[in-house]
């Protein structure tokens, strides 16, 4: 089964909750991570974020591979968004689903530590006056 | 027995490895993909030793992150011809 890890669209959350989803899973846990404006990062007005996409699906490929060996009984969802994306919209979206809630918060929670420092991904703020500036955190 | 003897008297001195870059590295250098041709039995250290001796040496640092055939692959890792290696400025996903 081809399973589409990174988008140019808005992220579906419901979508992912239903990939989840199933009668022996009595938890289910959604991270949204979305684009934020600090008081520090100034009039930010949406992030450009790009990746190295064949390595970035791969990536994302192995971290589920592990979480699953980890938490075999958890039915696992992930995207991350490329392209621009506005502020308060979601970037990544993380959905662990188990039969029960401190599984699934485990499932999700490592997934997107796991995320954060592995995949080949980076963000460009976009100012309201048009200017740019990678932003590596 | 012949064949073997035949291909290891035929393995190239140099290797060619497909350099790829990302991010604030390519716009810095205006490409995001290059050739190099390296000696064989050179490591990924080497590959970023041999880019910066161009015009990259003011902006990939010495030690960056870097993937070979899409897996982060550590400055030791060792190259063969017709690899991909990816220099990945710091990582900002999520």
């Amino acid at each position: 089964m081809s399973v589409e890890y990174l988008t140019r669209e808005p992220i579906d959350a419901e979508r992912l909750l239903r990939e989840v989803g199933d009668d022996g899973r009595g938890g289910a846990v959604l991270f949204l991570g979305s684009v934020r404006r600090g008081e520090e990062d100034g009039p930010v007005v949406a992030i450009d974020y790009e990746a190295y996409e064949e390595m970035a699906a791969a990536e994302f490929e192995r971290i589920v591979a592990q979480a699953r060996e980890q938490w075999p009984e958890a039915g696992l969802a992930v995207r991350h968004r490329l392209g621009a994306v506005p502020l308060g919209e979601a970037s990544i979206a993380v959905a662990a689903a188990a039969p029960h809630r401190t599984e699934a918060f485990a499932a999700c929670s490592w997934i997107v530590d796991q995320a954060k420092h592995r995949l080949p991904v980076w963000k460009k703020e976009r100012f309201e006056d048009g200017a740019t500036r990678w932003r590596e955190d | 027995m012949q064949a073997s003897e035949h291909r290891a008297a035929a393995a190239p001195a140099t290797i060619s490895v497909t350099c790829r870059l990302f991010a604030r590295y390519a716009e810095a250098l205006g490409r995001d993909e290059l050739q190099l041709d390296l000696a064989a039995g050179a490591t990924v250290a080497d590959a970023v030793h041999e880019l910066r001796r161009g015009a990259a040496g003011g902006v990939v640092p010495e030690r960056p992150l870097a993937a070979v055939n899409r897996e982060h692959a550590a400055p030791d890792t060792p190259l063969r011809d017709g690899d991909e290696v990816a220099l990945l400025p710091p990582l900002a996903g999520g």
